[in-house]
């Protein structure tokens, strides 16, 4: 019974958060290693492009709620998505056409590019408070639980209760269909066979007759739908502040770059691995121990790192792999 | 239109006294070159004589000063590279000339962006030529050997079925036995009527195989012949072969 | 276009110009009073005295860019970093706390630097994985055995209005030089793993650090009390009342003719502006000293070519540690100034847009390369953010004047604070662009 216990308080409090965390995280560094790829910078922007999507997506949800527009037990936002992310789309091809393709024509030194990124960051962050403010804003809407915890424990018995959030659940399916999704096109499809190409090598691709300008703006529409949903993912998952969502950029790049910047498979692994390292690390494991280890009382949380430092996690992943292997995990795009 | 034209006096690609260079100083210095159709036709010379630049001229790759270049009869000068593979020009460069992680068949693919139609047909007489990368289609194409990728990058350029096919040292940094295998497959794609042009290193080798060899010095042809005749000569032998 | 920007940067007046054009504007708010100005000495003072800590950050920021190209995300930690150092070194010594848990403190903090030198030295005699993990292991559980009840017993003390460690009552002034090193150690531990590979893993991973440095702040109350905050650290300067109570000045001010409170405010602020003054001027002397120097001009070198000054055998990743750690030395000092004359350390103010990118706008403004560019561009983006807080609301008002009163009023008048936002990326943006050498262009 103990060790039934100690799995469920582990799969509740570690596993799912970690799980619904770490496809957020991987949604996002997909985002930003695709544009790695094709472009050949770190977008510094991503966190604040991801923030304008999802308060796009909150005053798109807003006004459908004010319609009666709903999904039943899904949230609200669902349908609103499609809003978001045509919106970021046209905002990211617009950035591209007014800062970086100077700056590609130019074939400026990558540096410039991530510093152009920096002045867009900025403008992202004041659109996004000019149009949804500073404030913590809620969006979730439908049924809150799939599992709730009183439920469980009469169902199981067990003295553990577990939960799994609706939105914890949607967050995972909805990153498996984009990712198989984007898969799919990358692998199957020419304009993406042509994308991956332009990755790999770009003046073997221009003599091959792909259109750079055509792939650049296919990368960003596909990143417009990436970062939109992995932020509003996030947001239902934890509610939405435009905060949140620039420092999420820690993470998130620590995921790309374990998973080898450029390689998307890299990305998803990246994100979970980080996730999962983030969440047992600041989780207090003493509640586990005590099902696992009756009668030991540890005398203290059993916390390797208190959660205010999540992001040291994020860091010190990030310096182990540049320390030992700065290609990544899967090899990305060389140093 | 090609045989409307007699060939004796128009040859398939013509590229006449070329001058050029990427700053200021020009690097090619009235060079001129010709290819007949399905011709192998070599460029030798010393290092720094400008034969990979004479390449990139005639594909379009280096601004012209002066001098034109015209394939099939048609000026093609002032076209883009792009535009000259859609006219029937293949180029194989130098290094960087395979997409290292698509697997080899995506490769190949890549090669026919440019064409609407079935490419399979074009597909399978790639794999007859090149039968050692046909078993690993599936394989990423940075993953084979330096022979293998050097086939992976000709097939590439062939998909496109080009007239005239430009290759930069395809044997730079194989071994004597890869050479050889690769020469007689550029022998086997020059019978189809493919014309050739290439930039070798090892002159020698290459001169025999050749219809018609350039040797360049400071941008400029210093001697122009038959490659057999090229080997024959004392003078060219002393000088670029070596003895 | 380009022959323009060549002509005016080979223009001598160029700077003297601008930076006349600044001190009008420091004249005009110190002396009119309308919409645009507040016509107060205080308030152009307290602009031009942050304007200066701005400026000796963006040089700084400036050594590590302009002289080495390398991009620095994390300038708000290490000015957090280097605001720690006026609360551990000029606070008196919390009674009670050293007795509490000091040594084991240290000791802890002690063991855990071992551990990382001892997992080190391990990994480069062995290369085994597991040793290298069974050390981590055994020293992070020694380090916390030492540190946890020795956080607790100095939090514990007189919690309520201390629970921290303490300084150690030395002169504020010495602290900036300590905050300099704090920020120095700082970069050499995140320059030694992220440079030498590619550009963008040096702004990452300052990112990364700079967080971290500002959550510890946040946290670590034993430390500088988290966001409880540290007030009155010392000055070292006279604080306004004494001098209103100081009969001498009075009568001088009742001479120049000003209320005593304003003139108190006035010369307080005078003798910060004065230390900021010899502070500026002497990294400045410094840093174009250094510059003349052959060490400048290998600096110059490796920045301009890196391939080739690699090939003539230069080591590159290790002048660009010197560089990165000589810059966020200075980055720290004026940390440790900002927090001196706030009088206060308040972690949560540590905002990286605030922190880290507007002093980017600064130096990118300014001229990268160009000392004197980057106290100009710092001096005039600082008094910019914080005018525009005041124009813009101000502009507003007068545009949507005419609408009736209601919602959307109320809305645009509410978003004009985040149009600064906006306002600094597009300049950014637009510099970057086309003037990319900046106001004052590096000769």
């Amino acid at each position: 019974m103990d060790i039934l216990n100690a799995l469920v308080a582990f799969l509740n409090f570690v596993f799912i958060p970690a799980a619904a965390y770490g496809a957020q995280l991987a949604l996002g560094a997909l985002g930003v290693t695709l544009i790695y790829g094709i472009l050949r910078f770190s977008n510094f922007a991503h966190g604040d492009t991801m923030a304008f999507g999802t308060a796009i997506t909150i005053l798109t949800t807003w006004g459908m709620q004010s319609l009666g527009i709903s999904l039943g037990p899904l949230p609200t936002a669902l349908l609103a998505l499609p809003v978001g992310i045509a919106a970021t789309a046209l905002l990211v091809l617009g950035t591209d056409r007014a800062v970086y393709r100077f700056y590609r024509v130019q074939k400026a030194a990558p540096i410039i590019f991530v510093m152009a990124s920096v002045g867009v960051m900025f403008v992202m962050n004041g659109l996004t408070r000019l149009v949804i403010g500073v404030d913590e804003q809620r969006f979730d809407d439908g049924a809150r639980f799939i599992i709730a915890v009183r439920d469980f424990r009469e169902w199981s018995g067990l003295a553990e209760g577990l939960a799994l959030r609706s939105t914890q659940a949607l967050t995972v399916v909805v990153t498996a269909i984009v990712c198989a999704a984007l898969f799919w096109f990358l692998n199957r499809t020419k304009a993406g066979k042509a994308m991956r190409a332009y990755s790999d090598n770009e003046d073997l691709a221009l003599l091959s007759g792909i259109d750079p300008e055509r792939v650049v703006r296919l990368t960003w529409i596909i990143a417009a739908a990436l970062m939109t949903i992995a932020g509003v993912l996030y947001g239902l998952d934890k509610s939405f502040r435009p905060f949140n969502y620039f420092q999420i950029l820690l993470p998130i790049f620590a995921a790309a770059i374990v998973g080898g910047l450029g390689s998307p498979v890299g990305a998803i692994a990246g994100g979970f691995l980080v996730a999962f390292s983030e969440v047992a690390v600041t989780y207090p494991w003493v509640k586990v121990a005590g099902y696992l280890f009756p009668g030991w009382e540890p005398g203290g949380l059993l916390q390797l790192l208190g959660t205010e430092y999540k992001f040291a996690v994020s860091f010190v992943i990030l310096i182990v792999v540049l320390l030992f292997r700065p290609t990544g995990l899967f090899r990305g795009k060389s140093v | 239109m090609i045989q409307s034209q007699p060939q004796t006096t128009q040859p398939f690609l013509s590229a006449q006294a070329m001058r050029g260079g990427y700053g200021k100083a020009d690097i090619l210095h009235g060079c001129t070159l010709t290819v007949d159709q399905g011709q192998i036709a070599v460029i030798v010379g010393p290092n720094g004589a400008g034969k990979s630049t004479a390449m990139k001229a005639v594909f379009g790759m280096l601004p012209l000063r002066e001098g034109r270049v015209t394939l099939g009869g048609q000026d093609i000068t002032a076209l883009s590279p792009q535009e000259r593979v859609r006219k029937g020009m293949g180029f194989v460069p130098q290094t960087h000339n395979i997409f290292p992680t698509m697997t080899v068949e995506e490769n190949l693919e890549m090669g026919a962006y440019i064409r609407d139609d079935d490419v399979r047909q074009t597909l399978a007489q790639v794999y007859d030529l090149f039968p050692a990368v046909a078993e690993k289609r599936r394989q990423a194409a940075g993953e084979l050997s330096g022979g293998q990728r050097q086939q992976v990058a000709v097939g590439r350029a062939l998909m496109t079925r080009p007239q005239l096919l430009m290759l930069d040292e395809p044997t730079a940094g194989v071994s004597p036995i890869v050479m050889d295998e690769l020469f007689d497959r550029i022998i086997e794609v020059a019978r189809t009527g493919i014309s050739i042009l290439m930039v070798e290193q090892n002159a020698r080798q290459a001169l025999e195989i050749a219809d018609i060899g350039y040797v360049l010095v400071q941008g400029a042809n210093r001697y122009t012949d038959t490659g057999e005749a090229l080997l024959a000569d004392p003078e060219v032998r002393r000088t670029f072969l070596g003895g | 276009m380009s022959s323009n920007r060549q002509a005016a940067a080979s223009s001598p007046w160029r700077a003297p110009i601008l930076f006349a054009v600044l001190a009008i504007l420091f004249v005009l708010e110190g002396t009119v009073r309308n919409g645009l100005f507040s016509g107060s000495w205080n308030t152009a003072l307290a602009i031009l005295n942050m304007g200066l800590i701005s400026a000796i950050t963006a040089l700084g920021v400036n050594m590590q860019w302009g002289y080495a190209g390398l991009f620095n995300t994390g300038v708000v930690g290490f000015l957090a970093i280097g605001g720690l150092a006026p609360v551990l070194v000029s606070l008196p010594p919390v009674e009670g706390a050293w007795a509490a848990g000091g040594p084991r403190l240290i000791g802890s903090l002690l063991v855990g630097l071992g551990t990382l030198a001892l997992a080190k030295i391990v990994y480069t005699r062995t290369r085994r994985a597991w040793a290298v993990a069974l050390v981590l292991i055994a020293g992070f559980v020694a380090y916390r055995w030492l540190f946890d009840p020795a956080v607790s017993a100095i939090e514990a003390n007189d919690s309520a209005r201390t629970g921290n460690i303490g300084g150690l009552g030395l002169p504020v002034l010495l602290s900036w030089l300590v905050g300099g090193a704090f920020a120095a150690a700082a970069a050499w531990a995140v320059g030694k793993v992220a440079l030498g590979l590619r550009s963008d893993y040096l702004a990452i991973a300052t990112l990364g650090i700079g967080e971290i440095i500002v959550a510890v702040l946040r946290n670590e109350d034993w430390l500088a009390r988290g966001v409880k905050n540290v007030a009155s650290i010392p000055r070292p300067v006279p604080y306004e009342i004494d001098l209103q109570q100081n009969p001498a000045f009075v009568d001088f001010a009742g001479r120049w003719g000003l209320g005593v409170a304003e003139a108190s405010g006035i010369w307080v602020k005078l003798c910060y502006l004065s230390l900021f003054l010899v502070v500026l001027l002497a990294i400045i002397l410094l840093a174009q000293l250094a510059l003349k120097s052959p060490w400048g001009r290998m600096m110059r070198a490796i920045r301009d070519n890196e391939v080739a000054a690699e090939a003539m055998g230069k080591d590159v990743t290790a002048r660009h540690l010197q560089i990165f750690v000589l810059g966020s030395a200075v980055i720290g000092i004026a940390g440790a100034m900002m927090i001196t004359l706030d009088g206060l350390m308040a972690p949560n103010g540590y905002n990286p847009l605030r922190y880290t990118f507007l002093i980017w706008v600064m130096v990118i403004v300014g001229g990268s390369g160009n000392n004197w560019g980057s106290v100009l561009g710092a001096i005039l983006i600082w008094f910019l953010w914080i005018k525009v807080e005041v124009w813009g609301p101000n502009l507003i008002g007068v545009l949507v004047g005419p609408l009736p009163d209601g919602d959307i009023k109320a809305h645009l008048l509410g978003s004009a604070p985040h149009m600064r936002f906006i306002a600094m990326g597009l300049v950014l943006l637009l510099v970057l662009r086309f003037a990319p050498r900046g106001l004052v262009p590096e000769k």
